[in-house]
């Protein structure tokens, strides 16, 4: 069940033990697949425990229907791996829940808070953070001030406050202190007062999800954290994101990379065309036939709701 | 040619009344700009708020010119909210065209015939700094000079001396604080601090006899130089802050400042909003010096010259921010001065049979040719400005 044989083809000779050793500490793995076992493997399947629930959230771009979910739980505390073809509008559904664009129409909650027609920097305090497909350093701000940028409730952040040192000192040595422990833990520490824009791509990811990290999140929702990274960082971010689990946080990530899909989710949502078109664990969705149809286009030209459950022609 | 003219109406227009506006309105913008990302092409129009609240204040609303800075304050918070309510949500050249919109609609406005009794149309409003003028503690008849041997009093001489002497020192200890001097170790760090500090003093000698201003604007320059002091400090403090570093961050980045929880619209309206106050403040300094405001001193030109005079001195610095407006109206009146030395008295410039310059009134437009060529030169050989950091240009489109 736990996802041990991702195998060692996608690892460079640089890290080879990655693929075999399975780190000790993942009982919060089969809590959540425990949790999930119930649950029936299809679109729309309610969670014992969900930390977020949409319905009925659409977004069209003129005649185009991006996004059309009929119904979507995440459950708390699992990784949840959102994946589907180019195009199947994953990143836009992103872009609705976290605020960051409207839908035409639509209810979605987290964790209790309804989150219609609420700012992207609300829905962020209210604990769910979001990283970019195209990771966004903001490169003339050190590594470290990066970190401390995603602190919350800094007293300094107003202006009037942030005339008097003295008012936000102490804060800011311990927003520091936090900053300086997720840098070590992301070994990134050694580029701590460089310029972000120095950095290499794959270090961007990880200062984007460490800085992501400063907010104190309880849902981390990634869009694409495998892309344009190396083999070997791609093992170490799978590790960093089984690690959110272990802390109690719940994550929502888009990923083509199917490899990773497989060794890290506890869950997977397959949209296509903009629906969700398939839910289950991770092996169930490999052998699923509506999930290969899209992939592949055995139905080209054919709707992919008519004959779901037949097989290709 | 006179070079000692030349010389004295250059460095009298290094630290004149024009630089002194024009650094208050570019401290301003550098905190739009420079550290925001705020495109505001419309900061004539805060200055003019400041300048017309004090006029207003005696020739409509009849009330003390005191008032006048209340009025300008909140004429400048009006225009800010004005300018950013349709446009902060959007991306930054939206700003930027309503900006330069919205600074054009105010002066055609201001200067409108139908409002003529409230802004008193296109002549604009005069005579209003008597009571402004009665709180100079100089004698409007007497000249004044900076220099600490222009004086035979023993207490002038002390205290002045003190005073430029701490400014000095001031010099030589920021430039040896600056990042690349404390890069290269303490050793160079004390060679440069105390380089500096000598080099200071020597070109104070040599620079403050030369000047002499008369009590009002000795007065004006008093106010204004402190102003720009005070406003210079709080940029700095407000720049060390978790503040400046969100307002940073929106420069890079403001979706991702959006998600990291921070409502980046209302720190764009506070930065719009800050920076436009503290322009008014130079409006203010202006029309009291002046006794008088136009509409048409507020035009866009104004804001291209300031917007240039900031890029001279570097963004996002706040050194740049002072010294590039000092420099920009140095670089103006020596141009001008030059150039009027050089025509003399027929006013025509001829170079090995070639007529550069057929008349005086020539004279305006060459010296803005050959300013846009030194500031064409200079984006060439230092685009980061004058006390930019070129690690941080460098990492510009990455």
């Amino acid at each position: 069940m736990a996802g041990d044989e991702a195998g060692p083809t996608e690892l460079t000779a640089a890290a080879p033990v990655a693929a075999v050793v399975e780190p000790p500490r993942r009982a919060s793995a089969d809590a959540a697949r425990a949790a999930l076992a119930a649950v029936p493997r299809e679109p729309g399947a309610p969670k014992p425990d969900p930390i977020l629930v949409a319905d009925g959230v659409s977004r069209r771009y003129g005649g185009v229907v991006a996004v059309d979910v009929e119904h979507l739980e995440v459950q708390r505390g699992s990784i949840t791996a959102l994946i589907g073809p180019n195009g199947a509008g994953k990143t836009t559904l992103f872009n609705l829940l976290s605020g960051f664009e409207r839908p035409d129409r639509g209810t979605w909650s987290f964790d209790g808070h309804a989150l219609e027609r609420v700012p992207a920097h609300k829905a962020a305090a209210y604990g769910m953070v979001r990283t970019f497909q195209l990771t966004k350093s903001l490169t003339k701000l050190t590594v470290i001030e990066n970190m401390k940028l995603g602190a919350t409730a800094q007293r300094g952040e107003h202006w009037w406050n942030g005339l008097l040192p003295f008012l936000w000192r102490t804060q800011e040595r311990e927003i520091e202190a936090q900053a300086d422990a997720l840098l070590a833990q992301f070994r990134l520490e050694h580029m701590r007062s460089e310029y972000a824009g120095t950095l290499s791509g794959g270090q961007r990811k990880l200062l984007e999800m460490a800085r992501a990290l400063m907010t104190n999140p309880r849902l981390v929702m990634l869009d694409e954290p495998m892309a344009g990274v190396n083999p070997a960082l791609k093992q170490v971010l799978n590790d960093h994101i089984k690690d959110l689990r272990e802390r109690g946080m719940t994550v929502l990530f888009v990923e083509h990379d199917m490899d990773m899909v497989h060794d890290v989710s506890d869950w997977v949502v397959v949209m296509a065309e903009g629906r969700i078109i398939a839910e289950g664990t991770p092996d169930d969705i490999v052998g699923n036939e509506a999930v290969i149809d899209a992939y592949l286009g055995a139905h080209q030209g054919k709707s992919l709701f008519e004959d779901d459950e037949e097989g290709a022609p | 040619m006179n070079w000692d003219g030349i010389i004295n109406s250059t460095l009298r227009g290094f630290f004149g009344i024009d630089a002194v506006y024009f650094a208050l309105a570019a401290i301003g913008l550098n905190l739009q700009f420079g550290y925001t990302g705020l495109l505001n092409f419309g900061q004539a129009a805060f200055l003019a708020c400041g300048a017309y609240g004090v006029g207003m204040a005696t020739f409509y609303f009849g009330v003390s010119m005191w008032w006048g800075i209340a009025f300008g304050l909140g004429f400048s918070v009006l225009l800010g909210l004005l300018m950013g309510v349709p446009t902060l949500r959007l991306r930054a050249d939206y700003l930027a065209m309503v900006t330069i919109s919205i600074a054009e609609v105010v002066r055609l406005f201001v200067r409108s015939q139908t409002f003529r009794n409230v802004f008193g149309g296109a002549d604009g409003i005069s005579d209003f700094s008597a009571a402004y003028r009665r709180l100079s503690p100089f004698h409007p008849s007497r000249g004044y000079g900076l220099g600490p041997f222009q004086y035979d009093d023993a207490t002038r001489r002390i205290l002045l001396s003190l005073l430029w002497l701490g400014l000095a020192v001031l010099v030589g200890v920021a430039a040896a604080r600056s990042r690349r001097v404390r890069e290269r170790g303490p050793q160079v760090q004390r060679i440069v601090g105390v380089g500096a500090t000598i080099v200071t003093v020597l070109v104070m000698l040599w620079v403050l006899d030369r000047l002499r201003y008369s009590g009002y604007t000795m007065w004006t320059l008093t106010i204004g130089w402190i102003l720009v002091a005070v406003l210079a400090v709080f940029l700095w403090l407000l720049m060390r802050s978790p503040f400046g570093r969100v307002l940073k961050a929106i420069r890079e980045d403001e979706d991702a400042v959006r998600s990291l929880g921070k409502s980046v619209y209302s720190y764009k309206m506070q930065a719009l909003i800050m920076g436009g106050v503290m322009a008014m403040l130079g409006g203010v300094v202006r029309a009291l010096d002046r006794g008088s405001v136009q509409p048409d001193n507020y035009g866009r030109d104004v804001t291209f010259y300031i917007m240039t005079a900031l890029v001279l001195g570097g963004l996002a610095t706040v050194t740049g921010s002072i010294v590039g407006p000092m420099l920009f109206w140095a670089v103006l009146v020596f141009t001008d001065s030059f150039l009027n030395e050089v025509v003399g008295s027929d006013g025509v410039w001829e170079v090995g049979g070639i007529t550069l310059i057929e008349n005086v009134t020539q004279i305006g437009q060459i010296r803005f040719a050959l300013v846009g060529l030194a500031l064409m030169l200079l984006m060439i050989l230092r685009p980061q400005g004058l006390f930019g950091n070129r690690k941080e240009m460098a990492l510009d489109g990455r």
